[in-house]
């Protein structure tokens, strides 16, 4: 009993760091920019073929794709801001959510029309078997995954206190008009943050895609989580994102294990809609 | 006399000519347009695909002229008795949604003018595409749906012939009690694992039914939600109860997580029992030998061509167009075109009554039929075939082989399941 609470306990904090870093990226671009990038699972989903897809055709190892997916993804960013994002942010509103939502439909469709809505896994990464301790048994893919994250999202924390770009960032999300006063390219940083978030989620897509099966509408559920993540955090706070990934993946594993699986995700929802009833910010916001 | 036949000459042409024109219109130009719903884009995508298919296959050989194989008009051109006519499958994509099952067959019938409809896959989607066409009143021929309740709504328009899961549970549990006979083990409980949409949850409902009625205890009762990202928590849960067997409804997401959390967390019933998900053409590809000794329930197997020479025939043409084995799926929807033609070529007409009764009345013997199955005959109730029924598949050496009826097993069933440290 004691044995299994502890397994499910590591398989929560491990999957908990996956969604982190998934959602650490939609986070910085909604507090950048105030909008709400919907092609953001689909991102995932490109990570995850491009990790794919340099096993199967060079025999990269999905841990050596890690930064063709980060710069890949940081180029597909800045190209969808530059070209897509940026004509619709002085628009309405509602065009800033129909473009996104747009290149995710588009994303999706093409992703089924180049490589078939079939089912890929990478077969034997680097990174393979299951470390026993004692009774408790740990997917060595899925822990270096989840220590990635972690790292990675330490990486970003110390570029935005440490760096000028990083603290520039910050400044925008802290106050677009007075950092355009200080002198800071705002639409730089736009394009900046969106190629970085984008960035991040492919990294996460490499990471996932050493244990997880890849298709093209992957992303679905990571998605809708990590809007819940987001939300849950404090819209915008990267800590918040941090913290409220790990929980939910903490909460969703044991509620699924103590009370019924059908409900676990029932269970995260509602401690969302507990937490923003009660703090509307977000945990961090 | 000459003037006359001047005269009459030209109309005589003229009516001559419009007639042929006529004749050949009706056999050229007639065209029957059957709606096919299906997942093709979301997450069974694969799936949707799969199945449709078995359907263009079957339209195919209805179409075209096959003398060698032994299927309802195989050997004419179209159908006779409507001047050769021919079936147009006109598909449409749920993307897995039961609301747009229903949206789209509305627009099947309403706008692309179906005369009878076919298809989806998922029973959640079957089950409201199906309420849309008997309002419409146009006939429906399930052949890849299992959810039994399907057929106990008491459709007049709605027809199945594949077998459901209320039989499929059945074989499962005769198969554990034959097991029992045949090898000697002992086998005392069961674990239920099922997904929570109409498909699952009815093959839970009726394992949980039927199980104490063939002496096995239930220890444990879980259902959970198709697209989880991790499933640790379920399998934690299995492992607590520790069943003898495990009996497992899924679609084929949760088949591939659930296979890779199994051997991660070291689950070891002594017999996996599976319905559905396990034995999608995407399973296999993708968990590889992890699939290994997995044992499906399933209405068709390749190995089935050593009793049947037409499984063969008809995968060696499927495999020609498609590049790939003919799998369970593509197998099953491959037999609602062939009811649907037989049913419209003997009622002579398209018009739904008509077409219905001629269902009704439907009797295609054994021998024309891929399946190990008496035939297609319709229940004059419930509308399901009576003489559908299941085999059971295990997954050896990455293959489908039959195990189950013992008398017609291609091969050796494996059991108990070999635990995964032994596994490579």
């Amino acid at each position: 009993m004691s044995e299994q609470l502890l397994a499910q306990l590591m398989n929560g904090l491990l999957i908990g760091c996956m969604y982190s870093l998934i959602a650490i990226g939609l986070t910085m671009i909604w507090g950048v920019m105030n909008i709400i990038n919907f092609a953001h699972a689909d991102f995932l989903m490109i990570g995850m073929f491009t990790s794919f897809w340099l096993y199967t055709l060079y025999g990269v190892d999905p841990l050596f794709s890690i930064p063709v997916c980060a710069v890949l993804l940081f180029v597909l960013g800045w190209l969808i801001y530059k070209y897509l994002v940026s004509k619709v942010m002085t628009g309405p509103g509602l065009a800033q959510v129909v473009v996104t939502f747009g290149v995710s439909i588009f994303i999706a469709n093409a992703a089924v029309f180049l490589w078939s809505p079939d089912f890929r896994m990478i077969e034997k990464p680097l990174l393979y078997g299951t470390w026993n301790f004692g009774t408790v048994q740990l997917s060595i893919p899925k822990a270096i995954a989840s220590l990635g994250s972690v790292a990675v999202s330490v990486a970003l924390f110390l570029f935005l206190r440490k760096t000028k770009t990083g603290k520039a960032i910050l400044a925008v999300e802290m106050n677009r008009s007075s950092a355009l006063l200080m002198g800071i390219n705002t639409e730089r940083v736009n394009a900046l943050s969106f190629a970085i978030g984008s960035s991040l989620v492919g990294i996460a897509g490499a990471f996932l895609s050493m244990y997880y099966y890849i298709y093209p509408q992957v992303g679905g559920t990571f998605g809708l989580i990590s809007f819940c993540i987001v939300a849950l955090g404090g819209f915008g706070s990267i800590e918040g994102a941090f913290l409220a990934g790990i929980l939910i993946g903490v909460v969703q594993t044991l509620g699924g294990y103590f009370f019924d699986p059908a409900y676990k995700y029932a269970i995260v929802f509602a401690m969302y809609l507990v937490t923003v009833w009660i703090r509307p910010q977000g945990l961090m916001g | 006399m000459d003037r006359k036949r001047s005269r009459i000459l030209p109309y005589a042409l003229t009516l001559l000519l419009s007639l042929s024109l006529a004749s050949a219109g009706v056999a050229a130009d007639q065209v029957i347009k059957i709606g096919a719903v299906y997942p093709l884009t979301g997450a069974i995508a694969s799936t949707g695909l799969d199945c449709l298919h078995g359907a263009e296959l079957a339209v195919d050989i209805i179409n075209g002229k096959y003398p060698d194989l032994n299927l309802p008009l195989a050997k004419t051109e179209g159908l006779p008795n409507l001047g050769g006519a021919k079936l147009k499958l006109v598909v449409a994509d749920t993307k897995g949604e039961p609301r747009n099952g229903q949206a789209e067959a509305e627009r099947l019938v309403t706008q692309e003018k179906v005369v009878g409809m076919i298809g989806a896959y998922q029973s959640a989607v079957t089950k409201t595409a199906s309420q849309a066409t008997e309002r419409l009143k146009i006939p429906y021929v399930c052949s890849d749906s299992s959810s039994p309740t399907l057929t106990e709504r008491g459709l007049k328009y709605f027809f199945r012939v594949s077998p459901h899961d209320a039989i499929f549970a059945r074989d499962q549990l005769q198969f554990l009690k034959d097991l029992e006979k045949a090898k000697g083990v002992k086998i005392g409980t069961i674990a239920v694992l099922y997904e929570n949409t109409e498909f699952g949850s009815n093959v839970g409902k009726q394992v949980l039914m039927l199980a104490p009625e063939y002496g096995f205890k239930v220890v444990a009762d879980i259902s959970y939600s198709a697209n989880a990202t991790d499933v640790t928590s379920e399998v934690g849960r299995l492992i607590r109860a520790n069943p003898d067997v495990l009996m497992h409804a899924s679609y084929i997401t949760d088949a591939i997580l659930f296979t890779k959390t199994f051997k991660e967390m070291g689950f070891n019933p002594k017999g996996l029992m599976t319905f559905a998900g396990y034995i999608e053409p995407g399973y296999l590809p993708a968990v590889k030998a992890d699939g290994n000794d997995i044992i499906v329930r399933s209405t068709f197997a390749l190995d089935l061509a050593k009793r049947k020479p037409l499984v063969a025939k008809v995968n060696a043409l499927f495999k020609k167009k498609y590049g790939i084995d003919m799998s369970e799926n593509a197998a099953r929807s491959f037999a609602a075109p062939f009811v649907f033609a037989d049913a419209i070529n003997r009622a002579k007409t398209t018009e739904a009554e008509a077409v219905v009764k001629a269902l009704l009345a439907t009797n295609i013997p054994g021998d024309q039929v891929v399946y190990p199955w008496k035939g297609i005959q319709f229940d004059p109730k419930s509308h399901q075939n009576i003489h559908a029924r299941g085999i059971l598949v295990q997954i050896q050496n990455q293959n489908y082989v039959t195990v189950w009826p013992f008398d017609s097993a291609a091969a050796n069933v494996i059991w108990p399941f070999p635990a995964w440290k032994s596994r490579k």
